[in-house]
């Protein structure tokens, strides 16, 4: 039936071949209303800025070679592990799965043409743009120093640092998350092709449309918690000033309640990733999809009640604190429901090891360890011992590169041929998601063992006992980064000379298979119609 | 910044070399790292589960094995896995929190110390006060022993007071009382950083804990130059800002008499009850309208600004020092 | 499933994303609602702020409120629940196709509107002019029964209690203004009465924003004016 009214619809949808062969003139690209545009406005953005905060790193890591702080001056440093810190969580990790492959693939996979709101899925890119040069500004205005987290009062009363400028970039480009989690939600809810029930949407559909609500949900709470740092900074207005009646606490609570969600939004679409992969390559539907769905909406209900334990030393209430611990125990249950189920589809399957797959076990071994360390910081004494410290700088550098940054390139890899219609070298590709391991491991385990030695995090210079294993994370980071810079060459080198890929390289399954690489304007030639679940593997 | 501020002190770190498991100077700090090895235990056991799995079945199910595969789990044992595997991590998780809780709850929120030091943060040092008003920065004299109380402030941002060798952390909020309380059971000198990033010179914000004999802790604090002892010195600052004009001792003054108000129940204007804790009295002090006792008028002028924070716990230990109250005893 | 409305004369056709006029007017409602979710945990976040402070200053706040002047605030009220009844009557007008009715409802709820915003402007006004307005810099000189003339904390405090609710109808003014900039565009949108489907439609979207406003003002009447001492 809906095929008829596309075949009625037909003038309005002739079409050019692909999506990329109509045109490349800049024009085509600043003015494109087409979700598959869009993403790969997203992915050049989201690079730059990637490679950006990489840098940054590297500079902390070299800094850090040696105890005694030479290389940078304290102030340098400091503005460092900021920038780094405000790049990489909303100009990279925020965006990255979500505003590229969700962009790309959410509306492919539910069997529709588009989002729901072509224009405004331009406009949160043009936002994020915006928010992009503030945050730039502000460093060529000679950088923030407040570290990503803003903590008052340092924020407000005592930095001598561009504070107003970064706070202004984050606060704009919390907009174009916002107006990306609207669309997600409503293209989830409006746009599935016939049959494609809520029950056959693929995973990774589902981690996206969660991700959304967290989106639309928590972003506004740091839109207002950014716009009272800049009134208290600029104005005084003494909200979060103890010496005019205000609480300085109140801002980590604002702030926490949306940056812990906020972790959530960057694991759970690469949670979605990781499940079409493992499905994909060992031929097997995912074990307990419905297990699989309930715990990505349980995880982003608990996202929302465990901030508090970012507070457990702050001199918030003890019972609070109690409270927080429990809810933290209870929101890694269904973590590891899903770290069983992927380890159960593997379980008879046929399975080959491309990259992605190396990837998506990749992301197996080293979430696991994320998650397991997190437990480690929900117990509240331990979490005394370890706040603040090296420890939790591991813990969240296994969840946000292990896990996010791993997810989004083995998800870059499994779709590339759809993105592009090309294939890269598989030789190179093996041998970068195996850099990636290793150097992943190298350089944030030996901080698990920093912080239990009491090692302070954000430290410019450090005692010397402390100096053989930080020299260790960065050798760590300098095969990190060879991981992640022989991607960019082969796949840039993969989009003129790469063999074509055909509609389906993988054999996987999913409506986004279905259709011609690189897909066509409006995604499908005919509207599908679904009769199956998803994963039918075998 | 090359130049560093002068009145910061030289860095001295303590020589101990690299300790994975830091030196247990407390009995508590022995309690958290059982907690430590067992969750090691634990998460050891299932990423090992983990990872034989993963092996195991990446070489049984390769692809290029040309050989029957099986049936695969059938739905409802796959439900019954999960709910199995939810509940028994549920089990072990509820065993994990109530013992963190409990270990927690006892750092926080004793209060049977025998001695109180008050400890505020400012950027970038850390300056102690103990009860016979001698005074140190950034590094701490303890005897062993003893169970002390730290109560932590700030005067400007937050910082966080971090003894790792005690497995202790607390943050220093300004406008706000943290405790912990803890007790050496080892001679030695220790760690002793600022854990929260506190600006510029954050990672020179550290020093060194050292824990002596208690005769040597005597003699440490009998060679230091002789000061008014902390209650002393505020009973004069007491007396200096004309406090006693109004707190009259025999309650005929303006303002409630302040014997015995320590750690007792105080009725308020507005109907309320508080406890006459720290955080009251320093309240009491920089903002006297917020919580006005019951029956007395607000007359009381506002101190903020013109005493300093160790000013302050100095005028909060003098009013410890005129008696707790007989609630407070009779508990 | 509903037959396209492509075909009929004076329909609008969906966009192009689109299958049907229905599914295009589910999602532009859908849409609505989940941007008012958003909207509201704008708000309830300065709500909440609002909360912790009023339970730890409440003395003062609640003295201060009492600066407030309660009844122009009753009188918006008043106004802004009105202006909710005629913005539903427009709504139902335009559903019935009725198209002077729909732009007498619409002018109707834009002169209340505005009229609520003439009346904040003024409580602002006098607000500026006892010096209880400390916003830019401005002079703020707040008396207090509570304490001695000039006594900084509690003027501190009632500077603060002054700057959130500031804040709070500043912010609900901003959405006041950008409420009546949608119904200028629907009123104009009425007169033409091109597509009334389409009117009907965005009416509704429309009439969902400004319900919400009257909801957060509803709020913001509780918060700052009735909790005084």
């Amino acid at each position: 039936m809906t095929s008829v009214v596309y075949s009625e619809n037909e003038d309005r949808h002739a079409t050019p071949e692909d999506y990329l062969s109509g045109g490349w003139s800049i024009r085509s690209w600043l003015l494109t209303v087409d979700h598959k545009r869009i993403a790969w406005l997203y992915a050049v953005s989201i690079t730059l800025f990637f490679f950006f905060g990489s840098a940054a790193a590297l500079l902390m890591r070299l800094e850090l070679i040696t105890p005694a702080g030479d290389l940078l001056s304290p102030e340098s440093y400091n503005r460092l592990f900021s920038l780094h810190g405000i790049v990489m969580v909303w100009f990279f990790l925020i965006p990255s799965i979500p505003a590229t492959l969700g962009n790309f693939l959410l509306p492919m996979m539910v069997g529709a043409r588009d989002m729901a709101f072509p224009k405004l899925n331009l406009l949160s890119w043009y936002v994020y743009t915006l928010g992009g040069i503030f945050t730039i500004a502000a460093v060529i205005a000679g950088g923030v120093d407040t570290g990503w987290t803003f903590y008052t009062p340092y924020s407000t009363l005592f930095s001598n640092s561009a504070v107003l400028a970064a706070a202004v970039g984050v606060f704009i480009v919390g907009f174009s998350s916002i107006l990306t989690g609207l669309n997600f939600v409503v293209t989830t809810h409006t746009m599935r092709a016939p049959g494609m029930t809520w029950g056959r949407l693929p995973l990774f559909v589902w981690a996206n449309y969660a991700t959304a609500l967290i989106m639309v949900l928590a972003t506004p709470v740091l839109t207002v918690t950014l716009l009272l740092i800049g009134l208290e900074r600029t104005l005084g207005i003494g909200i979060f000033d103890p010496a005019l009646g205000g609480d300085p606490l109140l801002f980590q609570h604002l702030f926490w309640f949306y940056s812990h969600p906020a972790v959530y939004i960057m694991i759970l679409p690469a949670m979605g990733v990781v499940s079409e992969i493992i499905a994909c390559f060992s031929r097997n539907p995912i074990f307990g999809y419905t297990g699989m769905v309930l715990s990505i909406m349980a995880i982003a209900l608990f996202g929302f009640i465990v901030w508090g334990h970012h507070m457990f030393v702050s001199g918030q209430s003890l019972y609070a604190g109690i409270l927080f611990s429990f809810f933290t125990f209870l929101v890694a249950v269904p973590s590891a429901i899903k770290t069983l189920n992927w380890t159960a589809t593997l379980f008879r399957g046929r399975i080959s090891f491309d990259a992605p797959m190396i990837y998506a076990l990749s992301f197996l071994e080293l979430f696991t360890v994320g998650g397991l360390t997190g437990i480690f910081l929900a117990a509240l004494a331990l979490d005394v011992h370890l706040h603040d410290t090296y420890f939790v700088t591991a813990h969240f550098h296994y969840i946000m590169v292990g896990g996010a940054v791993t997810a989004y390139m083995g998800g870059l890899h499994f779709w590339w041929p759809k993105l592009t219609g090309r294939m890269y070298s598989r030789g190179w590709a093996t041998t970068a998601a195996l850099a990636l391991l290793i150097g992943l491991n190298l350089t944030f385990y030996p901080q698990f063992l920093l912080g239990y030695a009491g090692m302070p995090r954000r430290y410019h210079s450090y005692p010397d006992d402390f100096s053989i294993l930080q020299v260790l994370s960065t050798l760590g980071a300098g095969v990190l980064a060879l991981g992640y810079l022989l991607p960019l060459i082969y796949l840039s080198w993969s989009l003129r000379r790469g063999e074509k890929a055909g509609p389906n390289p993988w054999d996987a399954q999913g409506l986004e298979w279905q259709t011609p690489s690189p897909p066509p304007v409006h995604n499908f030639r005919e509207t599908p119609e679904v009769n199956e679940g998803p994963y039918a593997y075998k | 910044m090359s130049s560093e501020a002068p009145q910061t002190p030289a860095i001295e770190d303590p020589q101990i070399g690299l300790k994975l498991i830091p030196e247990q100077a407390s009995e508590y700090a022995q309690q958290v790292d059982f907690l430590y090895y067992a969750l090691l235990g634990i998460s050891g056991l299932l990423m090992g589960i983990l990872a034989a799995l993963v092996v195991v079945f990446a070489v049984r199910y390769r692809r290029s094995l040309r050989r029957e595969r099986g049936e695969l789990i059938a739905e409802r044992s796959g439900r019954r896995l999960e709910i199995g595997f939810a509940l028994l991590l549920c089990l072990s998780f509820i065993g994990l929190f109530y013992w963190g809780s409990q270990l927690y709850l006892h750092l926080y929120s004793a209060t049977d110390a025998d001695v109180t030091i008050d400890a505020v943060g400012k950027q970038w040092m850390w300056k102690f006060q103990h009860p016979d008003g001698t005074r140190e920065i950034n590094t701490l004299h303890l005897p062993v022993g003893e169970t002390v109380a730290l109560r932590i402030t700030s005067q400007d941002v937050i910082h966080s007071l971090s003894l790792p060798a005690f497995r202790l952390k607390r943050d220093a909020v300004p406008g706000m009382y943290t405790r912990a309380q803890f007790t050496p059971t080892r001679a030695g000198t220790y760690r002793l950083f600022c854990a929260e990033y506190c600006g510029t010179d954050h990672a020179r914000m550290r020093g060194k804990v050292v824990v002596l004999e208690r005769a040597d802790y005597q003699q440490w604090l009998a060679g230091k130059v002789d000061v008014p002892d902390r209650a002393e010195a505020g009973a004069q600052l007491f007396q200096s800002l004309g406090c006693g004009a109004c707190h009259k001792a025999d309650g005929s003054g303006l303002a409630p008499a302040l014997q015995g108000v320590f750690g007792s129940r105080v009725k308020l204007a507005d109907g309320s009850e508080v406890v006459a804790d720290e955080a009251y009295i320093r309240d009491s002090i920089v903002e006297p309208q917020a919580q006005l006792v019951a029956g007395y008028q607000p007359v009381m002028p506002s101190f903020s600004g013109q005493v300093s924070e160790e000013e302050i716990l100095q005028l909060i230990s003098y009013i410890q020092s005129l008696g707790q109250s007989r609630e407070a005893d009779e508990q | 499933m509903p037959t396209s409305n492509s075909g009929r004369s004076g329909e609008s056709r969906p966009e192009v994303q689109f299958d049907d006029m229905e599914q295009q007017r589910h999602a532009g409602l859908l849409g609505m609602w989940v941007f008012l979710l958003t909207e509201l945990l704008l708000f309830g976040a300065i709500f909440a702020s609002f909360a912790i402070l009023r339970v730890r200053h409440g003395a003062v706040f609640a003295e201060a409120a009492g600066h407030l002047d309660l009844s122009l605030a009753a009188v918006n009220t008043a106004l802004l629940l009105s202006s909710g009844l005629t913005m539903a009557l427009a709504e139902l007008s335009a559903g019935a196709r009725l198209r002077r009715a729909t732009i007498g409802w619409l002018q109707a709820t834009m002169a209340l509107g505005a009229l609520f915003l003439a009346i904040k402007g003024f409580e602002w006004y006098s607000e500026f002019r006892h010096q209880l307005m400390p916003v830019l810099g401005l002079p703020f000189h707040y008396s207090s029964a509570l304490a001695a003339p000039g006594e900084q904390p509690v003027a501190a405090v009632a500077e603060l209690f002054f700057n959130l609710y500031f804040i709070a109808t500043g912010l609900h003014a901003v959405h006041m203004l950008v409420g009546l900039g949608i119904l200028a565009v629907m009123l104009a949108l009425a007169r033409r009465w091109r597509r009334p489907d389409r009117i009907d439609r965005q009416l509704r979207i429309a009439g969902l924003y400004w319900a919400f406003i009257d909801v957060v003002w509803i709020f913001i009447f509780t918060c700052f004016y009735l909790l005084r001492a």
